[in-house]
């Protein structure tokens, strides 16, 4: 289970999360939308303690992460897969050390399993056959399914994504929602994205949360965040940039 | 109070981080054969900028030593100032300044784009210490090259030397070269072989700091890459003059 108990976090004089608090079940699929630059990534981080909030808490399966040192947070971070918005691939290996990377870290596997392991994430990716390309050489939409594999190849608990279908074309878009809900359905892992893209959202999430000016402003079921009256959910749902434009 | 606080907090802070590196190499498993990428990255890969400044150093010192000692009829002692100089001070400053010049900026460089393009984190996220991982397989590698390199680069110097002083001298160069073994001691050559091995430390430390601290944006790694070359450069030379009061102290008969 992960919990975030009334994050802070401010950089300068900008403050970016205001008192964050949200609860997220074993299993379950949560997304987190919201205005770009409004927080959503900076709160992902939070979750894996990549950044360490100003003041509050986060907790990982009882365990309280948000003071923990870079060392101690190595273990927590074993039971975590991300996938960034720029897939952040290391450019220098192949796809297959890329994948094969924490496998190849812990050097429990052999080799042999260890290049099994990389061919079914890749599989489980649909992108078989490509092992020995360089990141260079792949389209975006590749890039983030590599990034994704080298996200599940270890079976982590918690699958976190950062803007999973941020500048890809919406064919290639609606494949990577695909790929996300059937990594859930097939690993049974808890999943939290943060997106702006609504159609990604609604097909991913089974339960919405909004960030807004700091906090969760609203939270709710995909069909009740198309249904609700809020008019600032309303209002990013609907894409629209001000009150005086309101024609739906 | 405030402002000089202000101007120490980046000091403390890579003091900070300079400790755990230090933790890291103490404490955590090595991985040999990324130490061994890096050395032949910054080791065998520096050995034609540092031979080339090594053997024109030592031509050119040697000229000029000539020409000067020349006029007080002291030709014979050319070849003992060359090997001097070049053991004490030029072989492991110039090597210095020249990988500070090739390895920090490539590593400020590159340490800098991992960070700006999320790699780091990524690696973060993946139960990777990036100072276990990237880190201290590059400052082993600059500190365990740095002195070879320099030896390579004072031997290169002084072979570069004599070939000068035949050319003036003639076969009077076999007494200049006799003057030189006479007067140049172990000495000299371990005080540079000293001052190499913290200029490697000096060049690793400081340049993959600026690298994994990089500001965000191709304005970010520019700024590192430079900050690295200027300051492991500087540091280089500050140093040399107190390692050389130190050094001399400790290693030079009474």
């Amino acid at each position: 289970m992960i919990e975030a108990r009334d994050l802070h976090k401010s950089f300068g004089a900008h403050q970016v999360l205001a008192g964050v608090t949200l609860r997220i079940q074993k299993g379950e699929s949560v997304v987190v939308i919201g205005r770009s630059g409004g927080g959503k990534s900076i709160l992902l981080k939070h979750l894996i303690g990549l950044l360490q909030p100003d003041t509050g808490d986060v907790i990982i399966d009882g365990e309280s992460i948000a003071r923990m040192s870079e060392r101690q947070l190595l273990r927590v971070r074993r039971k975590f897969g991300m996938l960034f918005q720029s897939a952040a691939l290391f450019d220098s290996m192949t796809v297959a050390e890329n994948v094969g990377f924490v496998l190849r870290r812990e050097a429990r596997s052999h080799p042999e399993e260890i290049r099994r392991k990389v061919a079914e994430a890749l599989d489980m990716v649909e992108l078989s056959g490509i092992q020995e390309k360089k990141p260079a050489e792949l389209s975006g939409g590749m890039r983030k399914r590599v990034g994704l594999a080298r996200a599940i190849v270890y079976r982590p608990e918690i699958v976190l994504y950062d803007e999973p279908t941020t500048g890809l074309d919406p064919i290639v878009a609606d494949s990577i929602d695909q790929l996300i809900v059937n990594v859930r359905e097939r690993l049974q892992v808890t999943t939290v994205a943060v997106t702006h893209d609504m159609r990604s959202a609604r097909r991913i999430g089974q339960r919405i949360l909004m960030l807004h000016e700091g906090r969760i402003h609203f939270e709710g079921t995909p069909e009740e965040v198309f249904s609700t009256k809020d008019p600032i959910v309303n209002r990013f749902v609907a894409g629209v940039a001000d009150t005086r434009n309101h024609n739906f | 109070m405030e402002r000089l606080r202000e101007r120490f907090e980046p000091l403390g802070a890579f003091v900070l981080w300079s400790k755990e590196v230090f933790v890291s190499i103490v404490a955590h498993r090595l991985n040999v054969r990324d130490l061994l990428y890096q050395m032949y990255f910054i080791g065998v890969k520096s050995q034609s900028v540092v031979f080339i400044t090594g053997a024109f150093t030592g031509m050119v010192l040697a000229a000029q030593t000539y020409f000067q000692f020349h006029r007080v009829r002291m030709d014979h002692a050319t070849l003992a100032v060359v090997s001097i100089s070049m053991c004490a001070e030029l072989g492991p400053v110039l090597a210095g300044l020249m990988v500070a010049g090739r390895v920090g900026a490539a590593l400020a460089a590159e340490l800098g784009t991992m960070r700006v393009t999320e790699q780091i984190d990524a690696l973060r996220t993946l139960a990777a210490h990036p100072i276990d991982y990237l880190v201290v397989p590059r400052f082993l590698a600059t500190v365990i090259t740095m002195p070879l390199l320099t030896a390579a680069s004072i031997a290169i110097g002084i072979a570069a030397g004599y070939g000068m002083c035949r050319i003036y001298l003639g076969t009077f160069a076999s007494y200049a070269y006799d003057n030189m073994v006479k007067y140049t001691g172990a000495e000299d050559f371990l005080t540079g072989l000293i001052k190499a091995l913290f200029y490697g430390g000096m060049i690793g430390i400081i340049s993959c700091y600026k690298g994994m601290t990089c500001r965000e944006g191709a304005e970010g790694v520019g700024r590192a890459t430079t900050e690295a070359v200027v300051y492991s450069s500087i540091t280089i030379l500050i140093s040399n003059f107190f390692l050389t009061l130190v050094l001399n102290k400790l290693l030079q008969p009474a």
